[in-house]
């Protein structure tokens, strides 16, 4: 493939976007049409994971323009494994919008407003511009937003105006701190800024503007204390997007943040650390004291997604090639397990009508398949080995002790055992017991479309439970990838180096 | 009331904000103007039209279902950007060539132009989208409503 590969994680969902506007909106087509070009896109995705390891860091000069001065694709370890799992939780979130989706939200755009979604994400990960970078977030959240949205329903209504607006706000942040760094190094290029942020050394300007751009990418992440709108918003749309916006969406901020980090900042063992790790401890103790409150099932998964974001932000904040290794690790088994256990909360509503936990009990019985699936998930988001869960804390953990950040380990340790616990709560409550909730027999789900939903949920469980047996493999992947994040030389050389030549 | 001034002088007006707006888009390649802003100034034609007229007869200035421009206008703007790909060039390359057209004399034509000319649907496009739902309060198609 040649440099263009990078380019069509973003045309592909483009081109399927305007092919299913363009179309008429036959839901059949219209979602053959998705199923077929996302699974087409996770396939490039891997080609390209194979490419960047048999070549290196891949860049492409869009418009041929040279670096610094046009914009640039980049695909590194970790962009491209990103893309890759966005892409295959797309294709299972896909295929739970299928048999879930009401016609009246298909009828209005629901597949190519969700192949838009996917080509800012995927922009988002590749680019090595930072106003680019903006600019797909830009994408990404007015997908978002109507995503959040269609369908009207008051509750929806409500939350996403919350929603846009908090986002306005970041992105009005983001802008500003875009001009504040193009202000002083008079460059966008990340590359070129990596470079001129060396020369300037310690310009509180750029200070200024790291804090900034933290601030953005928190909000974005809903680290502490930027959380508040997450929660409830999230649980507004319908279980497809949920799950898709629970998974993936965050993690677009934490691979910003993970980005600008290790590019252009750099972590001190001073206040960057001290921010840093106060940000994690915090995350974590707050989404999970958050899920203790709750008795529905899908906000505490909702709350979850606060507390696993601390984990990645511990990562970051040890910032030695093993946390970070743990970190992205983490961001990888957060996105597959996370969509998996909104899936199941899904199903769980399908077949019982509530996501209420007081409502619902024996589904195990009932249902033993879920059951299972939701067990092996709850367990790997707790971190029980040997599944993917596992081996995202240990990292993090042995990192933590190899450096001697005591304090944060132990709050690691014990957020974990409560996430246990969460998820025991939801086992205890809606799958053991007697049967109460009004059983399937008042709601018409027959066995196949029962059989057929636990469809997707189940490949995400087979993805998590081979991350975590392919251990080997996989954290291998990680550690290389950090280690790449931890030399940005590499990265500036393929960008600049070659870019300035021609 | 019979806002006949209005209705007078917009009828004037649409064919010089249409021209200009043409205008725009052409030169945009190399002067300021552009896809963006030609389709800003053709919508601004359409909604003193529905100012003056009627939201309906002023989406009806533009006989191409609202979806169908703007699909259209975005497969003109990635297209130019995979055409390149297709020549083993970048995504988004693009090529100009000077050449002499009867009447017009030597003038550079750009691919750069077809961009903007998706631009520009895409615009028109969702002006006629929103001048529609604004009017009658409903969203998706044109139709009956309020």
């Amino acid at each position: 493939m040649s440099p263009n590969g990078l380019a069509l994680p973003v045309v592909l969902p483009m081109l399927t976007g305007i092919a299913l506007i363009l179309l008429p909106r036959r839901a059949e087509w219209q979602r053959r049409i998705s199923a077929v070009s996302t699974a087409v896109g996770f396939l490039i995705a891997v080609a390209l994971i194979r490419q960047v390891r048999a070549e290196g860091i891949q860049v492409l000069y869009v418009g041929d323009f040279p670096a610094p001065f046009g914009i640039v694709f980049v695909g590194d370890l970790l962009s491209t494994l990103l893309v890759a799992l966005n892409m295959l939780v797309a294709a299972a979130v896909l295929w739970y919008a299928f048999l879930t989706m009401d016609p009246e939200r298909e009828r209005f755009f629901f597949y190519p407003l969700f192949q838009f979604l996917l080509m800012g994400i995927n922009g988002a990960f590749l680019t090595g511009d930072i106003f680019n970078l903006f600019v797909w977030f830009e994408v990404l959240l007015i997908a978002s937003y109507i995503l959040l949205t269609l369908g009207g329903e008051p509750y929806q209504l409500q939350e996403g105006f919350k929603y846009v607006m908090i986002n306005m706000l970041a992105s009005t942040l983001f802008l500003v701190s875009v001009s504040v760094l193009y202000g002083t190094l008079g460059t966008l290029n990340m590359a070129d800024m990596a470079v001129k942020i060396a020369e300037v050394k310690d310009s509180p300007v750029v200070a200024i503007a790291s804090v900034l751009l933290l601030i953005v990418f928190g909000i974005k992440a809903a680290i502490f204390p930027l959380y508040f709108w997450l929660p409830r918003s999230y649980v507004a749309p319908p279980g497809a997007v949920t799950a898709f916006f629970g998974g993936v969406m965050t993690k677009v901020g934490v691979y910003a943040m993970v980005r600008v980090y290790t590019l252009l900042f750099g972590v001190d063992d001073g206040f960057t650390y001290t921010l840093l790790v106060w940000i994690a401890g915090l995350s974590m103790v707050v989404g999970i004291l958050g899920t203790l409150a709750q008795m529905d099932f899908k906000r505490i998964l909702t709350w979850h997604i606060i507390s696993q974001i601390g984990y990645m932000v511990m990562g970051l904040a040890i910032f030695t090639p093993l946390a970070l290794a743990g970190a992205i690790y983490y961001v990888a088994h957060i996105m597959v397990v996370k969509t998996a256990l909104f899936l199941a909360s899904g199903v769980t509503e399908k077949l019982t009508g509530t996501t209420n936990l007081k409502k619902m009990s024996g589904l195990l019985t009932t249902h033993p398949a879920l059951g299972a699936l939701f067990f092996v998930g709850g367990l790997s988001l707790a971190g029980v080995p040997p599944l993917s869960g596992f081996f995202g804390k240990f990292t993090l953990i042995q990192a933590g002790l190899a450096e001697g950040r005591y304090g944060i380990v132990a709050t690691a340790v014990g957020v974990s055992l409560f996430t246990l616990f969460s998820m025991i709560k939801i086992f205890r409550t809606s799958f053991w017991g007697e049967v109460r909730h009004k059983a399937a027999a008042d709601r018409a789900v027959d066995l196949r479309t029962y059989g057929a939903l636990l469809g997707p949920l189940a490949l995400l469980v087979a993805v998590s439970v081979g991350m975590g047996l392919g251990a080997q493999f996989t954290v291998g992947y990680v550690l290389e990838s950090a280690h790449q994040l931890l030399q940005p030389s590499l990265y500036i050389q393929a960008v600049l180096g070659s870019g300035l030549g021609s | 009331m019979n806002p006949l001034i209005l209705r007078t002088s917009v009828r004037i007006h649409l064919y010089l904000l249409t021209l200009f707006s043409f205008y725009l888009l052409i030169r945009g390649h190399n002067e300021p103007g552009g896809g963006f802003i030609a389709g800003l100034l053709t919508a601004s034609a359409m909604v003193l039209q529905a100012l003056a007229f009627d939201a309906r007869y002023a989406s009806s200035l533009v006989p191409v279902r609202e979806q169908t421009l703007i699909g259209l206008g975005l497969l003109l703007a990635v297209g130019t950007g995979v055409a390149s790909m297709l020549f083993g060039r970048p995504f988004l390359d693009h090529v100009f060539h000077h050449t002499f057209l009867p009447f017009l004399g030597e003038v550079e034509l750009a691919s750069a132009v077809v961009f903007d000319i998706g631009v520009y649907l895409v615009v028109v496009g969702v002006a006629k989208w929103t001048i529609l739902t604004v009017a009658t309060g409903r969203a998706g198609q044109s139709g009956p409503g309020s």
